[in-house]
């Protein structure tokens, strides 16, 4: 299968903490891949490392290469805020915009950008909503402060922001830890869905999860990567001890 | 049971020690209030508001050039400060990092430390020497530069409240930084920001000092910025001081409109700050 975003060789660093330590990746086109590990292990550092969201931090240096597409994400003539809107995140905690209503959160990147033809919004609103199945559940009340939905309701109003800008990957940084089981579990249909059309990379603490609904699975322990592949081969015959154990609940 | 008895006795000193002291604190305000409203209410009338000040013997007039000579320094103040505090903040926040941003902040420190009358200097330096002449423009400029580090310090204030995550939702989609600052921060900060920035101008409004040798004053009407400009302050100071009974009356008048005007401005202040918090 096609490798859509490759790591090579990758590190990042936090001053003199060394986060992400040599990883070499491939995340292929339409599937979903976890990226497992206990806390602390550079799982969110590599996330963030894809949509370039390292920049703001100055401390943070990332080295090696992220191909995406075949072409350096981190070369100089590419331009962060273009790779952003490629690359869409999906963040721990459901973070609508407090200041505007359901309707503008899920047009949120093309008013941002001043790019809404307003033809076009009512479309987009519709359309993205009813991708994340919430369309039925807020067409009553789309002019209503996203802030006043349930956490589920706005993690998944997240989702539809984000796939409204039409990005190539979507990046979630484990997008269910704030939610409970039955919001849980809408979100991994919606993931499910999702890969028909995006390739989907899910940092996770919950190793149910990323067994339900990844394609490929990475263990990552004290920022490097132990081991990756199939999914259904690491949780069922790993080759590395350190991975037995972690799955297992031995450790982490 | 003696401990007890003792330690009641410790509690209704220590209580009643600071009801004392809140006692202090409110007696100065309420006699201000007291005196202001009986003084002023009763040479309060719609003249006031209507007239500009007749000249000396005549009875009668009012401070209508003032109140409209503070509106005009105001506003201009505003346009030259706000943008500045506001921008400043801007970027005191989101784009400066480390020493810069200290050395920003410790000069808006000083800056809102100095004393008014100095700041007139300077604005007396910069504007009415070279142009040859006491200005309203030249009066804006010493204000504004009072309401500066006020308006920068509060708006970074606001912005720091503002989660992290909403930056970073904005970013991921593609919207760049400059973007993200203006109208997911700021915008989310928006109350917060109009709380500073009415406090600014309930502080400036009743400035008096930086105008003494910028807008100087002037007893009719200012067509012009490049005049001199009369304002209500102003034109209580030079009245109380006047050797005149009826100009003492319209002076404390004026007092009286003052004190409402900023007793609204920061009433309004408060009331938009107590609204919501983030979540």
């Amino acid at each position: 299968m096609n490798a859509k975003v490759s790591l090579e060789n990758m590190n990042v660093h936090f001053g003199s903490n060394h986060a992400v330590k040599e990883v070499s990746l491939d995340f292929c086109e339409n599937t979903v891949t976890a990226i497992i590990g206990p806390s602390g292990c550079g799982k969110s550092t590599l996330l963030r490392s894809i949509n370039r969201m390292h920049d703001l931090v100055p401390a943070a240096k990332v080295s090696g290469r992220i191909l995406f597409d075949g072409a350096d994400l981190y070369d100089r003539s590419i331009d962060p805020v273009a790779v952003r809107r490629k690359i869409g995140m999906v963040f721990q905690k459901p973070n609508p915009f407090p200041a505007m209503n359901i309707y503008d959160n899920v047009v949120a990147g093309y008013k941002l950008n001043n790019r809404m033809k307003s033809s076009e919004a009512d479309e987009i609103v519709e359309s993205c909503l009813q991708r994340v199945a919430l369309w039925d559940e807020v067409k009553d009340r789309l002019k209503t402060s996203a802030v006043e939905l349930s956490g589920g309701q706005q993690q998944r109003l997240c989702i539809a922001r984000t796939i409204a800008v039409q990005p190539e990957v979507i990046l979630m940084d484990e997008p269910c830890s704030a939610l409970d089981p039955i919001a849980t579990l809408k979100i991994e249909e919606l993931i499910e869905e999702l890969k028909e059309r995006f390739t989907i990379i899910i940092v996770t603490h919950n190793m149910q999860q990323a067994a339900r609904v990844s394609d490929s699975t990475a263990f990552m322990y004290m920022g490097e990567m132990v081991e990756c592949g199939p999914t259904k081969k690491i949780f069922t015959t790993p080759e590395k001890k350190q991975t037995e154990d972690y799955i297992t609940g031995r450790f982490g | 049971m003696q401990n007890l008895s003792l330690r009641h006795f410790k509690n209704y000193t220590a209580t009643a020690a600071m009801v004392l002291a809140t006692l202090i604190v409110l007696t100065p305000l309420c006699l201000i209030f007291v005196h202001i409203l009986k003084m002023g209410f009763s040479s309060l009338s719609l003249d006031f508001f209507t007239q500009i000040p007749k000249p000396t013997g005549e009875s009668g007039g009012g401070m209508a050039n003032g109140l409209f000579g503070s509106a005009v320094l105001i506003t201009f103040a505003s346009c030259l400060g706000l943008p500045v505090g506001v921008l400043g903040a801007i970027y005191l926040t989101e784009f400066a990092g480390g020493k810069l941003a200290t050395a920003i902040r410790f000069s808006a420190d000083v800056l809102a430390g100095i004393p008014s009358i100095i700041t007139g200097m300077v604005a007396y330096t910069l504007l009415v020497i070279p142009m040859k002449g006491f200005s309203a423009l030249a009066g804006a400029v010493a204000l504004s530069l009072i309401m500066i580090p006020i308006v920068l310090r509060t708006t970074e204030e606001q912005l720091k409240m503002v989660p992290g995550t909403l930056r970073e939702a904005s970013l991921a989609l593609g919207v760049p930084l400059w973007r993200t600052s203006l109208k997911v921060v700021l915008i989310s900060a928006r109350k917060g920001v109009i709380t500073g920035i009415l406090l600014a101008i309930a502080r400036v409004a009743g400035e008096t000092a930086p105008l003494l040798f910028t807008a100087l004053g002037n007893q009719f009407w200012s067509r012009k910025l490049t005049e001199p400009i009369a304002a209500l302050p102003l034109q209580i100071f030079s009245f109380a001081i006047a050797p005149y009974e009826d100009w003492h009356k319209l002076a404390w008048a004026g007092a009286l409109v003052l004190v409402v005007i900023m007793f609204t401005l920061n009433l309004g202040a408060r009331f938009l700050g107590r609204q919501k918090r983030y979540s």
